[in-house]
């Protein structure tokens, strides 16, 4: 039973730059990063953790901020969900991505949640992981001894669990734009329309050469282990062939195959690992289909 | 530990409030301000019951820390009439039926009024989706939904 | 839209004014329980028990009671003993625990202080010593010989021959007609079934509140958010042992009850530490304490055998239901006996219902109690019955569904009631026969509540300017004071709007039971018209004094004093005449009326659900909903179409996702509307309320009760359509995505029994 804890005691810092927000974390093990909240405060609540200060992130314009050279997006970490859903140029590039940010919580939660709570908040079952991981993004972690860049597959190391050293926060996340005849999209299993926490999530990335046939293939699974999974034999499955079919069925079978879940409260092994595999062929065909419409486009 | 003091514009005046560090700004506005348009549900923001407009932005404002409204743009539900006006919202859900114990009525009004706002025209599955994060247990939805498509017709004949 | 039986033509009842009490719900102005603080407030917080049954060996309430800012500390000592033979001693022990906790989330003590902090604070500090005993949190573990006793005293009520041993068994109910072995026989068909179901929640959007302030002179005013506040003031003075009248109740808007705010919970806390402490105090609490805490409804299991010839007559049919009420006593399985089979003409039929003690939160009153079970069960079971005698389901339900005369389970004959208007409505209607796509699926049932009548008051005064004040005894949970100010309007003839209806506190209006039971509408508005009558009785005297002339040769016709007499012309006198004259012919108008009401006519609801299965997720989502009810006459169609519109959301909640989830130790695993799922906007579509009015000959303007009867058929109608869907029968709930994926995978689809 949690009893709210002395939020009287708790202190909030708004730093405006990123080696302020270091320092604040940096020196302060009970410091906590506050930037959506949306998770972070219903645990306070019920009792853990209890931080000694709350440090606001999102008036720092660069964890913002969304832009790109051309090549490469740049998407600060605390940038609102309903400001990348927003965004016509990573709604046109990474749709499944896109459509993975939009699932999170209401219009309301849409408002705070952002990639980078999303990802170091580390839940097994967050929506956008699976999608950040298919397109090889990358996070810009900042802290005490500098900044570094990461595959954002490196960071979730557990449930609740990260790579992240003390002091250390994701900045931003860099996405290179996909080659031609690419796409991307992403799924998940709730029990109702909205407001529920993935049962199972499944992204898939694809790339199809002049014929039709996978040139590239990512696959990645929520929800069904301690962090997300990957499915090489679904990737090697597709790679020169058409996506359909026998082969739709491989996919299906690897994904299933690849999952590790667990029986609680939201979910079943068999319920999981059936539909890990269900998830995943549908999100590769439509990223197929998708793939497929931009070379018509071209 | 001494209070903070928070300065903002609420539904359109300059305000000021000492809150907790750890103090809600659902709290703060219920209790600080005086302010009890919006509710505490759920405190979790699973309910939408607390929501209000910040900077723009629709939140649920349990889920906000009160220092974090300092120089920022506060709406609430009481906002919404102007003056003796009823905001199309408000009339729309009256002479509509859409509200039953109308606990959860301020929550909608406001996250209607920023769906409209972002979206002037929006379908029934727009509206049903947009409006997901509200919790009704009365009406069952079918009323709210009509009422904000009444009102997004009026105004958009406006 | 709405199916009338002839009825006579009002001017206002049947119309949809906006409800008075909307504008401050719409501004943000109308004041919850939570929304209300009194000067010098302390707040109190509960401290619960984190074992679902344990013994209590000590109390250690001293660091608490140094900490900063605290006030007042309180546990079980702090109120009377109470006697296990006592009416309400299960309430009292709910409320606070005195020697054992029988679920987690008890309370076994209440702590006040200045600021919420300090009082969580504190109550964290209060160490309470359990000795932990074994849960019990299924009905089997209930019922399994050697099981742990909850309640060392309870002996099995009902029991023939009388319980010798005391169990977990708190009652057994048995009705039975005609010979069940001979009507069996006479079957040419019989089918049994089981089913399980797991508790749910009311889900009302506002948590329990109330202030209490109690003043030197021993008397207390309490400000609380409730079904019923003279119900309230009676509880509380019980646990308390005051007498009634030191006791105020004064309600603030409720924000959703289905039946959870017809007991209580804070209120006897609060006044205790506001009597100890000397000051206001307020309480308020957390949705993780109304999951825990609160009144989920019951779990079940239920077995049935069905016995139809072959020509769809049914011929016998044998229950065997079992319901869990939580840690205590309750009801439910009286209420699933008297409901399971009371539409259809049964003519032979044995009911035994049983209800079990388990180590999870004591059961409160859902919308229709007991009932939507035993129609998931029976309306599932007939329309598999239907499907092998290939008749049309509603054909099925018509041939064999009770109409006037036909006998209750309980042996008494039905009035005029609208079960096949109905089945009929739904019949003939559009949506039976639309087209349904690829993996859609259609179900049918119907459902029944007998909704109750009980005390009711109300006072009618008429106000200088001729507009008129209507108050009652009963909080509005759902748009009932519109209904009263109708009713007013109608009787007295004067505009809807120039009444103002509103809910008196304890000691500004008569007693009136609790808003339960469908009662409101009816019963008070029985009220409401007795004093109104009442009132144009007192009009037409006082016109007859104005105008000099005979009482008798006054009528009262829209809402004017007319004079019928032979003695010239006299011009008429309106309500706004006669009141300006007041002072002069005998004083200010008011009225009441107080009644015991009879006659609360049934409700009967026919519901049909068309869902799309995804096949290969077990995902369902609702299409088209059709519902029609008996509203007898709707006073305000609006809100009887919400009435139903809400209970279709709440069946289908039901129907697919919401469950009590509890681990091994019973400690609930999913107190948040993030886990418990009630439905959303985007899962439900528009509900097609089909509004009935076959008048209730008991009620003047023919009100039958509707707010609980729309729960009761939307659980099998989805069961019926998701069977439609996939040729699955799923007979447990919740059909949640696991469970119809599990089904489909299991039966291939093709095997439904």
């Amino acid at each position: 039973m949690g009893y709210d804890l002395m939020l009287s005691a708790m202190r909030y810092a708004s730093p405006t730059t990123v080696a302020e927000a270091v320092d604040l974390l940096g020196s302060d093990p009970a410091a906590r990063v506050y930037a959506g909240a949306t998770d972070l405060i219903p645990q306070i609540r019920a009792g853990r953790p209890e931080p000694t200060v709350m440090v606001d992130l999102k008036r720092i314009d660069r964890l913002c901020a969304i832009g790109s050279n051309g090549s490469t997006y740049t998407v600060g970490a605390a940038a609102p969900t309903a400001d990348i859903c927003g965004h016509d140029g990573l709604a046109a590039d990474f749709p499944g991505l896109v459509e993975a940010s939009g699932l999170i919580g209401s219009d309301q939660i849409q408002s705070r949640s952002s990639w980078g709570g999303n990802l170091a908040n580390a839940s097994p079952a967050a929506d956008t992981p699976p999608s950040l991981i298919v397109n090889d993004a990358r996070a810009v972690i900042a802290g005490p001894g500098g900044e570094r860049t990461v595959a954002a597959a490196d960071v979730a190391t557990g449930p609740g669990q990260t790579s992240l050293g003390p002091g250390e926060i994701i900045v931003e996340f860099e996405l290179d734009q996909p080659p031609a005849r690419t796409a991307d999209a992403y799924l998940r299993l709730i029990p109702r329309t909205e407001m529920d926490i993935a049962v199972v999530g499944a992204a898939a990335r694809i790339t199809l050469d002049g014929d039709g046939n996978v040139a590239a293939a990512a696959i990645a699974l929520g929800a069904v282990a301690p962090t997300v999974v990957r499915v090489p034999d679904a990737e090697a499955a597709l790679i020169g062939n058409l996506p359909s079919g026998e082969v739709l069925g491989a996919v299906e079978a690897a994904a299933a195959a690849a999952t590790n879940p667990i029986d609680d409260k939201r979910g079943t092994v068999a319920y999981r690992r059936q539909v890990a595999g269900v998830l995943a062929r549908r999100a590769v065909s439509i990223a197929a289909e998708r793939a497929a419409q931009q070379g018509d486009q071209s | 530990m001494s209070r903070v003091h928070v300065t903002c514009t609420i539904n359109g005046d300059p305000a000021e409030f000492l809150c907790d560090g750890g103090q809600t700004l659902l709290d703060a506005l219920r209790d600080e301000v005086g302010l009890t348009g919006a509710k505490e549900g759920c405190g979790t923001g699973d309910c939408g019951a607390c929501s209000i407009v910040m900077d723009g932005r629709l939140l649920c404002s349990c889920l906000v820390l009160a220092p974090e409204a300092d120089g920022r743009n506060i709406s609430t539900v009481e906002g919404m009439a102007t003056g003796d006006d009823l905001h199309p919202l408000q009339q729309c859900f009256l002479e509509g039926a859409a509200l039953q114990c109308g606990v959860c009525t301020p929550g909608f009004l406001v996250a209607a009024k920023a769906l409209l706002d972002r979206n002037p025209d929006p379908t029934e599955t727009e509206i049903r989706y947009g409006l997901a994060g509200n919790l009704c247990r009365c009406t069952g939805y079918d009323k709210i939904v009509r009422a904000v498509q009444a009102a997004a017709e009026t105004i958009n004949e406006s | 839209m709405t199916v009338t039986e002839s009825k006579p033509s009002y001017k206002y009842v049947g119309t949809r004014p906006v409800r008075h009490d909307g504008l401050e719900k719409v501004t943000g102005r109308a004041r919850f329980a939570a929304d209300l603080n009194m000067s010098g407030q302390l707040h109190g917080i509960v401290v619960r028990s984190p074992h679902a049954h344990a013994r209590i060996v000590s109390i250690d309430t001293s660091d608490a009671e140094a900490m900063d800012g605290v006030k007042a500390v309180i546990t079980g000592d702090d109120f009377p003993a109470v006697d296990p033979s006592h009416r309400q001693y299960d309430m009292c022990i709910n409320v606070i625990a005195r020697d054992k906790v029988l679920y987690e989330g008890h309370a076994v003590a209440a702590v006040a202080a200045s600021t919420r902090d300090q009082a969580q604070a504190a109550a964290a500090a209060v160490k309470v010593e359990y000795e932990v005993l074994p849960a019990v949190l299924t009905i089997d573990q209930a019922m399994a010989p050697g099981a742990p006793l909850l309640h060392a005293h309870m002996m099995t009520a009902g029991a023939n021959p009388p319980a010798e041993e005391p169990s977990n068994i708190s009652n057994v109910t048995r009705f039975s007609g005609g010979e069940l072995d001979a009507g069996f026989a006479e079957a040419d068909l019989v089918i049994e079934r089981e089913f399980t179901t797991q508790p749910v929640h009311q889900g009302y959007i506002e948590p329990h509140a109330c202030v209490a302030d109690t003043g030197q002179d021993g008397h207390t005013t309490i400000w609380c958010s409730s079904q019923g506040h003279f119900n309230v003031r009676s509880s509380t003075a019980t646990l308390l042992g005051w007498e009634n009248s030191r006791i105020r109740v004064i309600p603030a808007e409720i924000g959703g009850g289905f039946g959870g705010k017809t007991t209580i919970y804070l209120e006897p806390l609060a006044v205790a530490l506001s009597a100890k402490a000397g000051r206001p105090v307020k309480m308020v609490m957390t949705r993780d304490e109304v999951f825990r805490a609160t009144g989920p409804a019951p779990g079940t299991k239920l077995r049935i055998k069905l016995g139809v010839k072959s020509d769809g007559d049914l011929v016998a049919g044998d229950a065997y239901l079992i319901y869990t009420n939580g840690a205590y006593a309750g009801p439910g399985g009286l209420l699933g006996a008297m409901t399971v089979f009371e539409s259809y003409k049964i003519p032979n039929f044995e009911i035994e219902a049983l209800d079990v003690v388990i180590n999870t939160a004591r059961s409160a009153a859902y919308r229709a109690p007991a009932a939507p079970l035993t129609a998931y069960a029976m309306e599932t079971m007939l329309d598999e019955i239907a499907e092998e005698l290939g008749i049309d389901p509603i054909d099925f339900r018509i041939q064999n569904a009770v109409t006037e005369g036909d006998p209750s389970t309980m042996g008494f004959p039905f009035a005029r009631i609208g079960f096949v208007e109905c089945l009929e409505a739904v019949r003939d209607h559009p949506n039976y026969k639309a087209p349904l796509g690829p993996n859609q699926g259609r179900g049918v049932a119907a459902g029944y509540w007998f909704n109750i009548g009980e005390s009711s008051s109300a006072t009618v005064n008429l106000n200088e300017d001729g507009t008129a004040t209507v108050v009652t005894g009963s909080p509005d949970i759902g748009g009932s004071r519109a209904s009263m100010a109708l009713m007013a309007a109608e009787e007295l003839g004067i505009d809807v709007y120039d009444i103002r209806p509103v809910v008196g506190d304890t000691e500004a209006v008569g007693f009136t039971d609790v808003t339960e039971g469908s009662r409101a509408t009816f019963a008070t508005g029985m009220a409401v018209v007795e004093a109104c009558r009442r009132m144009v009785v007192e009009l037409r005297g006082r016109a007859a004094k104005m105008m000099g002339v005979d009482v008798d040769d006054i009528d009262w016709m829209d809402g004017q004093a007319v004079y019928t007499g032979s003695d010239g012309e006299k011009a008429p006198l309106s309500v706004a005449e006669i009141t300006a004259k007041a002072k002069r012919t005998g004083g200010p108008l008011t009225a009441t009326g107080s009644l015991e009401a009879h006659g609360a006519g049934p409700g009967f609801a026919v519901h049909l659900c068309d869902l799309e299965v995804d096949p290969e997720t077990g995902v369902v989502r609702v299409v088209r909903y059709t519902a029609s009810q008996d509203a007898g006459t709707a006073i305000h169609p609006s809100y009887v179409e919400g009435q139903i519109q809400g209970g279709v959301a709440q069946g289908v909640g039901w129907a697919l996702n919401e469950e009590y989830i509890y681990d091994s130790d019973g400690v609930m695993e999913n107190p948040s509307f993030l886990d418990y799922r009630v439905p959303v906007a985007s899962d439900l579509p528009m509900i097609d309320a089909i509004i009935v009015e076959v008048p209730n000959p008991a009620h003047p303007y023919g009100v039958r009760g509707v707010g609980e009867t729309g729960i009761v058929p939307p659980i099998p109608a989805v069961a019926n359509a998701i069977y439609d869907a996939t040729g699955c029968r799923i007979r447990d709930l919740p059909m949640s995505p696991i469970r119809v994926l599990d089904a489909i995978t299991s039966n291939g689809g093709s095997n439904g029994s």
